[in-house]
């Protein structure tokens, strides 16, 4: 049971950004999409998601092709986390979340009490049931984040994908959002991310993937591949590495 | 914003109901509420009703025709435009974003310059409408690149402005004497000719137009997020976009069709309604097309009673909705709530 992309080449119609990914997405694991900002992280996620055809290679969901399936059935595996925005319109969070039943409906269907009882379960999962009633449009950052997280949970996905989930927030949400991104893979979901910040990728992820130009530079065990060598390979600059008593790791650009 | 759909829909209520006593109590030969309930129901139970003869007519054959298009037009220009700009992600779109307006204007002015008959000059409005926003779709979608929704606006407001040099063409050439009024006044906006065999080719359209939208009130809420967003929600946003642009465009050529260009109604609107029920529009829609009838209704009554002639509709829609709009902007601090 996994996500999986074997030879994958991904990119536009009229233009290839990456080849020859192989990844495969465990339930209950963590897995870190790590590489510089427009190095291919965030159309690979896209890719995986369905949401651009690959341009070569293949793409299974749970053995299945995951071209054959529809976009219903897609959307009841695979939960996606965009970076959060403002929104156009100020729904409250409650309608956010709502909107993540969305595959579970008929086209002309409203939701049903069970979908309105999924969706508080999520809230009160990611503990923000008290915003429920608040305008999206007016709550922090770090609350959108999460409410994206629970409308994605909503969707009730196998697996979950965050693009940047911690881009736009401040020190103290980034840690909040981790924590509970770590505790869905306890809780038995695949949980796949990306980010730029090596330091996220050993704290929170199981395995990564260094992805520079569109190419695996190297992928698996977190702790193993994380070493300052990779990193100045990943990047391009100098890393400056910092190990307290106990041995944890920490890189700092240097 | 502390917006509650029960009270929101009341005030809603309200004022379309103030708006139609109103709009039969304005005017050369007021109509009194006890006089339009004694006559509905001298017609429900079929007794004849001890109303002077001019007073029947009054109600059936003058103003309450025209009462029942401006609630309609109203409604059609307030759901489409609410769809719009869900659809579009964009508050400050209005209906005619696509050319409905000035495709349904076209084919009118042509019906104009060609002398036809009332009935025909409405069809081509009516047609005129459908195959502009038609034409903007056909083209937008062979563009491929970029973000399909915003092709989709720009492609609107080329051919659109096409669309007005055709119209400035055809009033170049068009008879100063008789036909260049005639065209103006359509222009502007008017629902001073309705007689009741104008109510069923805008009701069929409206009707049909407004449930398709309204049955799929729960997916415009999806569609209002970024597309790829909706589409990893699920939704199948090609065919979804296509359905509610049919259906907006339906409803908006079948208004212009009746009662010419009326401006506002299909952008102020709907944000009056977001500031009664909120955004969701599994509320919205139905608000929107309760406010947009007692809207238009009220401004047609203005139209009607406030100068010895007539003003156009687009005029005072203009005036009024100016300022209030301004003043939405000023007071919407961040969110379109």
């Amino acid at each position: 049971m996994s996500l999986a992309a074997s030879a994958l080449a991904y990119g536009y119609r009229e233009r290839e950004i990456g080849r020859d990914i192989e990844l495969a997405l465990k339930a209950g694991e963590v897995m870190a999409l790590l590489g510089p900002n427009g190095h291919g992280k965030t159309t690979l996620l896209k890719t995986l998601l369905g949401l651009l055809p690959a341009r070569g290679g293949g793409l299974s969901l749970d053995g299945q092709p995951l071209a054959a399936l529809g976009i219903g059935a897609r959307a009841r595996a695979l939960g996606y986390v965009p970076q959060a925005h403002a929104g156009t319109f100020a729904f409250t969070v409650a309608e956010i979340v709502l909107m993540g039943r969305t595959a579970h409906a008929g086209l002309f269907a409203a939701p049903s009490a069970h979908d309105r009882a999924v969706a508080r379960a999520m809230l009160e999962r990611l503990g923000i049931a008290a915003l429920a009633k608040r305008p999206y449009t007016e709550i922090s950052g770090g609350e959108r984040q999460l409410a994206l997280v629970a409308r994605a949970l909503a969707q009730e996905p196998r697996y979950i994908i965050l693009d940047e989930p911690t881009a736009s927030l401040d020190f103290g949400n980034q840690g909040k959002v981790m924590a509970q991104i770590r505790r869905l893979a306890a809780e038995g979901l695949g949980v796949l991310f990306t980010t730029h910040d090596p330091n996220q990728a050993l704290r929170y992820a199981d395995r990564v993937m260094l992805l520079r130009d569109g190419h695996a530079l190297a992928s698996g065990p977190a702790a193993a591949l994380l070493t300052p060598d990779n990193l100045v390979a990943l990047y391009g600059s100098a890393v400056e590495t910092v190990r307290d008593a106990d041995g944890r790791l920490a890189f700092l650009p240097g | 914003m502390a917006s509650s759909p029960l009270r929101g829909n009341l005030i809603a209520l309200g004022l379309l109901g103030l708006a139609v006593i109103g709009a039969f109590a304005l005017g050369r030969f007021p109509v009194g509420p006890g006089d339009i309930i004694g006559s509905i129901w001298a017609w429900l139970s079929g007794r004849p009703s001890d109303l002077p003869p001019q007073v029947e007519t009054v109600i059936w054959n003058i103003r309450g025709p025209r009462v029942l298009a401006a609630i309609l037009c109203g409604a059609a220009l307030a759901v489409a435009g609410a769809a719009f700009q869900g659809l579009f992600r964009n508050p400050l779109v209005s209906p005619d974003i696509l050319g409905a307006s000035s495709g349904a204007a076209l084919g009118a002015v042509i019906g104009i310059y060609l002398s036809l008959g009332l009935l025909a000059i409405q069809l081509a409005a009516f047609v005129g409408g459908l195959v502009a926003v038609g034409a903007v779709y056909a083209v937008g979608s062979t563009i491929r690149r970029g973000d399909p929704v915003l092709v989709l606006v720009l492609t609107g407001v080329v051919v659109g402005s096409l669309l007005g040099a055709g119209i400035g063409l055809i009033k170049y050439w068009a008879d100063p004497y008789n036909q260049l009024p005639a065209i103006t006044f359509w222009l502007l906006g008017s629902l001073a000719g309705t007689a009741r065999p104008d109510l069923l080719p805008l009701l069929g359209p409206v009707l049909v137009g407004t449930g398709v939208l309204l049955a799929l009130r729960w997916r415009m809420n999806v569609m209002s997020l970024p597309e790829e967003e909706a589409r990893a929600l699920g939704l199948a946003t090609g065919p979804l976009r296509i359905a509610i642009v049919a259906a907006a465009t339906l409803v908006t050529a079948a208004s212009v069709a009746a009662a010419g260009i009326i401006g506002w109604v299909g952008l102020v609107v709907p944000h009056l309604a977001r500031f009664l029920v909120g955004p969701d529009f599994s509320r919205l829609l139905p608000t929107a097309a309760i406010l947009g009838a007692g809207y238009l209704l009220a401004i047609d009554t203005l139209a009607r009673t406030a100068a010895p002639v007539e003003t156009p509709l687009g005029i005072l829609t203009a005036v009024i909705g100016t300022p209030f709009f301004i003043w939405l902007l000023a007071s919407a601090r961040g969110g379109w709530s």
